[in-house]
């Protein structure tokens, strides 16, 4: 089953997983999952229209989703997801 | 023409002149560059040391605050003699300890539209390490319009990322984030904490790329981004290209000055917990107590984490996490008065917001939190 990286801004949602593994043939079906059962991350990953907010990045591998097929991008058993959120700290 | 070294600074950096990647003329370049630090806090603290350790010829600095107590954990480059000192200053005697020979200029002012131009046009390369949304959008575009390097590092608890934005050789900060989240969104360090070595780790990396730059050798991180994790020890890469529509360095710009970077982001340009919602949202340390003091029939919610609890309470309170609140709406009255709190105001603020979005009309924010109250109301609690 495909796995999906959680970044530690949004682990307060997913009850502290980091790592987490999700069902589905391709990214959208990937997600939809995630959510379905975590669902307070939906507003921090997608917008009203199920589109990708434009300051959440995805990763398959080491490649952005967006220059792929975006959320139709297929998704292989060993595939490995990653969210990349911005931060900021620094101080 | 480069500079020359002196036997005492040829004796100072003989460790560098002996790997053959540097030697007596890499030395001689990075006595000859410049690079500008924004931000003498967590990731500037060992940027800052460490290219002046090196010997960095020419070192600015960008800060408008004070050293704190609560700054301390990680900002190695202050210390306990300089509370309450310019960051700015602070920093440069610390450097200048280090290293005399080096040049440590200082901007002891915000980092803004008005003055980024001015300040970064004399620096070969810029180094991010603010703490804010705006401020990076900011050094991003000044970097992208002035065609100079922008090392990139940002922090929160365990995670980190860094990468080298140069928008000549690859893509820019907004190839990757084109816009900022919503305000309140994203937590800050000073709302969600960082572990203090975690800018260390990902300063050094920032510091270390400067380095690389300078004396042109090795892979610098430009269109790869590191994320770090202090807990798994993990270090991995991802490939970032240019985005054909990006709005500053794409082949149709539309950013081709620097923006208001603070209606762009929707926050202010710094990380301080401003506290307070305004619109007479806001209630009074004092006034609560009063309010209580008179057996007031008031609701108290502390939207902070589970573990902030062992740190200070307010008697009777409530505990329902901000990240829980939406969910729990129900176990709240509508017709019931209430006040809400976390640690300075800020996340309280947000819980407001959502409550007031939900219908609820009785409801107020602990202006500065829990903090205030421990300063302004019960002394026993302690401040953090």
């Amino acid at each position: 089953m495909p796995t999906l990286r959680i970044p530690a801004a949004l682990r307060s949602y997913t009850g502290g997983q980091s790592e987490i593994p999700i069902a589905g043939d391709t990214v959208s079906a990937a997600l939809n999952n995630l959510v379905k059962r975590y669902p307070e991350l939906i507003p921090h990953l997608v917008n009203e229209d199920g589109e990708l907010r434009p300051y959440v990045n995805v990763f398959l591998g080491s490649e952005n989703i967006r220059e792929i097929q975006g959320l139709d991008t297929p998704l292989r058993e060993e595939d490995r997801l990653m969210i990349i959120p911005s931060i900021a700290g620094g101080r | 023409m480069l500079p020359q070294l002196s036997h005492a600074e040829i004796l100072r950096y003989s460790r560098h002149l002996l790997i053959p990647e540097v030697g007596l003329e890499g030395q001689r370049k990075l006595k000859a560059a410049s690079v500008l630090v924004i931000g003498t806090g967590g990731l500037g603290s060992p940027v800052s040391l460490y290219l002046a350790a090196a010997g960095v010829g020419r070192i600015g600095l960008v800060d408008y605050d004070v050293v704190d107590y609560s700054n301390l954990q990680r900002q190695v480059i202050h210390g306990t003699a300089s509370l309450g000192k310019l960051k700015v200053e602070s920093a440069r005697d610390r450097m200048l300890d280090i290293n005399p020979d080096i040049h440590v200029e200082v901007y002891n002012e915000p980092f803004t539209s008005a003055n980024a131009m001015r300040i970064a046009q004399d620096y070969d390369i810029i180094i991010d390490g603010t703490d804010n949304f705006p401020t990076r959008y900011l050094s991003n575009d000044v970097a992208v319009l002035l065609g100079k390097p922008n090392i990139y590092g940002s922090i929160y608890r365990f995670d980190g990322q860094a990468s080298v934005f140069d928008a000549r050789r690859g893509p820019c900060y907004r190839c990757l984030f084109p816009e900022p989240p919503p305000p309140g969104l994203v937590p800050t360090c000073a709302e969600g904490g960082v572990l203090g070595v975690l800018p260390g780790t990902i300063g050094t990396i920032q510091a270390t790329e400067a380095l690389k730059l300078i004396l042109g050798i090795g892979e610098p991180l430009i269109g790869r981004l590191l994320l770090f994790n202090a807990l798994d020890m993990s270090f991995e890469y991802v490939r970032l290209r240019k985005n054909p529509n990006c709005k500053i360095c794409g082949p149709n710009p539309e950013v081709t000055e620097l923006i208001d970077y603070e209606a762009f982001c929707g926050v202010p340009g710094h990380d301080h917990d401003v506290g307070s919602v305004g619109g007479g949202w806001d209630i009074e340390a004092k006034e609560l107590a009063a309010r209580l003091k008179n057996g007031g029939n008031l609701r108290l919610i502390d939207v902070r984490e589970p573990h902030e609890l062992q740190i200070s309470r307010i008697e009777g309170a409530e505990l329902i996490p901000l990240g829980q609140l939406a969910a729990r709406l129900s176990e709240l009255d509508s017709a019931q008065e209430m006040v809400v709190f976390c640690k300075s105001g800020s996340r309280s603020a947000r819980a407001l917001e959502l409550l007031v979005g939900a219908g609820f009309r009785k409801v107020k924010n602990l202006k500065g939190g829990i903090n205030a109250w421990a300063r302004e109301v019960d002394p026993t609690q302690p401040v953090y």
